[in-house]
């Protein structure tokens, strides 16, 4: 199913939750909200499942308009943060709700139940309950849950939110090519860049209810549209310097602008990896001292004394760093690779 | 921490002990051994007393009317409260402890000075011939006034901490309302349930203060067992009297082992859960 959502509203006593979004997904993308808390992205995904009933606008699902239509009927698959299993019913009752409630017949939604439990690899532990599953498990049952009824359009609202970090990697893999396999609309929330880069065909970067980027994961990476997304998305260093004769100056950095006229203020923001560094000049000017060295397994994090009061972070690979010799107090030349430009109001 | 010696703990313990065995079972006992203190036989017939058996047939009829009213009152007014956030919310969850706060006395002139013959609706009552005040509609009222509390006390914080997300889950799964009430809020919250109608219930049956004012003490046709309890004391007859008591004394046994029982099973639903 295709979703459109038109100049959406929702405030919250006076608090504008959702100020103006719209966007749209396709039959068969995987679509990700991607926001710090209080972004808005949870209020849209659930206005388009009915549990929140928006201020003004629409939300059309496949064509029709369903923003009048009571939850019950939307046909969506929700899966929560929390899980939210029924805690009274055995794993397999739980799975099999949502055609209970639809009048099938014990042993047909048994028999379908059955079947989800398998495709979320969880065969075999139908009579247990909800308690005696661990988080992975009981979050994967809320997802065959949400799929048994054949729902037209799959909805999650931080699924992995309360797990730990490495089941959160092993399910989010797993999602994908689950996804890859059924290829349902499905839209997540999240407020992980890296889950949200790693699974999604699009990825809309919310902030204070508004949609700052829509684009390819890629390109949210790469070419950041606002200053809120390049920081959002990946570590930045962040300058802030005044345009001269098409240039910003910062120590004894150099950035070329062409967009902003003389006199502009602006916010620099580049990537740590995106600064290349090098024991030999190799055509660079800047030269630097590394003043800390930190290890994060397979980059290097290292910050570069340009003197006068100035230094960045650079990334440098494991094998790089180690190969170059780099360590505290040692001279090193940097070149920055790619930048971004923002008009910048604040301060440094 | 516990920083406290052992024999510092072991007083405290006795003292605990002692004191609820002095103020809670030596009476209990005492309520027993008065009631057979003439033997067996004799208890029966204070038992089957024409006056006795009305009282309890009373009783159980006004139980009977103000434990479902209640019930249904205390799940609606609990959802309200633990489910959506409304104007006048905390008036509300205020109002409902009122029956706690108030004497039962007063409570009791409350529905005389409203429906007693010198009452706001009295000469409206008497006209149309609707006798509410030394009547037993008076005494429903007035149990229904003194036990609501009960059902929604015990339910309110549970709903809280349980939160909407199993009902939202069951909306999206294509469940109504209702259905989402009987197949997932109810299950949660019948360990709840249960034991605030056995609250509510106890103290439908023994209720005495408002009852005693509204009543009018009618033998065989306004006497509830408290009433009657206090009636026979004061005529002396104390085997009947702690004969008919020893009938809400059991009432009251009954009621804490279901209360524990229940707090047992919910325990254990609970360790249940926290392993996980």
């Amino acid at each position: 199913m295709s979703i459109r959502i038109e100049r959406l509203r929702k405030q919250f006593n006076g608090y504008s939750a959702i100020d103006n979004v719209s966007f749209s997904v396709s039959d068969g993308e995987f679509v990700t909200l991607l926001g710090p808390s209080g972004s808005g992205k949870s209020t849209v995904l659930r206005c388009i499942a009915g549990l929140e009933r928006p201020d003004s606008g629409g939300i059309e699902i496949d064509g029709e308009d369903v923003t009048r239509i009571p939850v019950q009927e939307r046909k969506v698959g929700f899966v929560f943060q929390h899980y939210a299993l029924f805690r009274h019913m055995t794993v397999l009752e739980n799975v099999g709700f949502g055609l209970r409630v639809r009048g099938v017949k014990r042993r047909e939604w048994e028999g379908k139940a059955k079947e989800l439990l398998e495709l979320v690899g969880l065969s075999g532990l139908g009579g247990r309950m909800p308690s005696q599953l661990s988080g992975g498990q009981r979050q994967r049952v809320a997802l065959a849950r949400a799929l048994a009824a054949e729902p037209g359009l799959l909805l999650l609202d931080e699924p992995f939110g309360a797990l730990d970090a490495r089941l959160r990697r092993e399910l989010r893999t797993w999602l994908r090519k689950l996804h890859d396999r059924i290829k349902l609309t499905t839209l997540l929330v999240t407020h992980d860049q890296d889950e949200a880069l790693e699974l999604s065909d699009r990825v809309l970067v919310m902030n204070r209810g508004r949609i700052e980027q829509d684009a390819k994961p890629q390109a949210i990476f790469d070419k950041p549209s606002t200053e809120f997304v390049a920081a959002f998305v990946g570590e930045t260093n962040r300058l802030v310097g005044v345009v001269h004769n098409d240039e910003v100056q910062w120590g004894p950095l150099k950035f070329g602008s062409y967009s902003f006229s003389d006199g502009t203020r602006v916010a620099i923001l580049f990537r740590p990896t995106d600064v290349y560094v090098s024991s030999q000049p190799e055509g660079s000017e800047v030269s630097g001292v590394i003043k800390t060295i930190q290890f994060l397994g397979a980059t290097e994090s290292m910050e570069i004394d340009l003197g006068k009061g100035f230094s960045i972070t650079a990334h440098v690979p494991k094998g790089v760093a180690e190969q170059s010799g780099f360590t505290q107090g040692k001279k090193v030349y940097i070149t920055v690779t790619r930048s971004h430009l923002f008009f910048s109001l604040g301060s440094a | 921490m516990i920083t406290e010696s052992a024999p510092v703990r072991r007083i405290l313990m006795t003292l605990a002990f002692g004191f609820v065995g002095l103020f809670l079972i030596v009476p209990l006992v005492t309520v027993f051994g008065g009631a057979l203190q003439g033997g067996f036989p004799l208890f029966i017939k204070n038992i089957r007393d024409p006056y006795t058996r009305a009282a309890i047939l009373l009783t159980l009829q006004t139980a009977a009317v103000v434990v479902p009213l209640n019930l249904l009152f205390g799940v609606t007014a609990a959802w309200a409260i633990a489910k959506f956030d409304f104007f006048g919310k905390r008036t509300l969850m205020t109002l409902i402890d009122l029956p706690f706060t108030v004497s039962p006395i007063v409570s009791g002139l409350i529905f005389v000075l409203l429906f007693g013959a010198q009452g706001i609706f009295g000469p409206w009552l008497m006209r149309h011939d609707i006798k509410i005040i030394f009547a037993v509609p008076g005494i429903i009222l007035a149990t229904i006034f003194i036990t609501f509390p009960y059902v929604a006390r015990e339910l309110i914080p549970l709903m809280q901490a349980q939160g909407n997300d199993q009902e939202e889950a069951a909306l999206t799964l294509g469940s109504g309302g209702w259905r989402t009430f009987f197949l997932v809020t109810l299950p949660n919250i019948r360990w709840g349930l249960v034991y605030g109608v056995i609250l509510l219930n106890a103290r439908a049956m023994g209720e005495f203060g408002a009852v005693s004012v509204v009543s009018g003490h009618i033998r065989g046709l306004t006497n509830t067992i408290p009433l009657h309890v206090e009636i026979l004391y004061n005529e002396y007859n104390l085997v009947g009297a702690f004969s008919v008591a020893s009938i809400l004394a059991f009432l009251a046994i009954a009621t804490l082992v279901t209360k524990m029982l229940i707090k047992w099973k919910t325990r254990q639903e609970m360790i249940l859960e926290e392993a996980s």
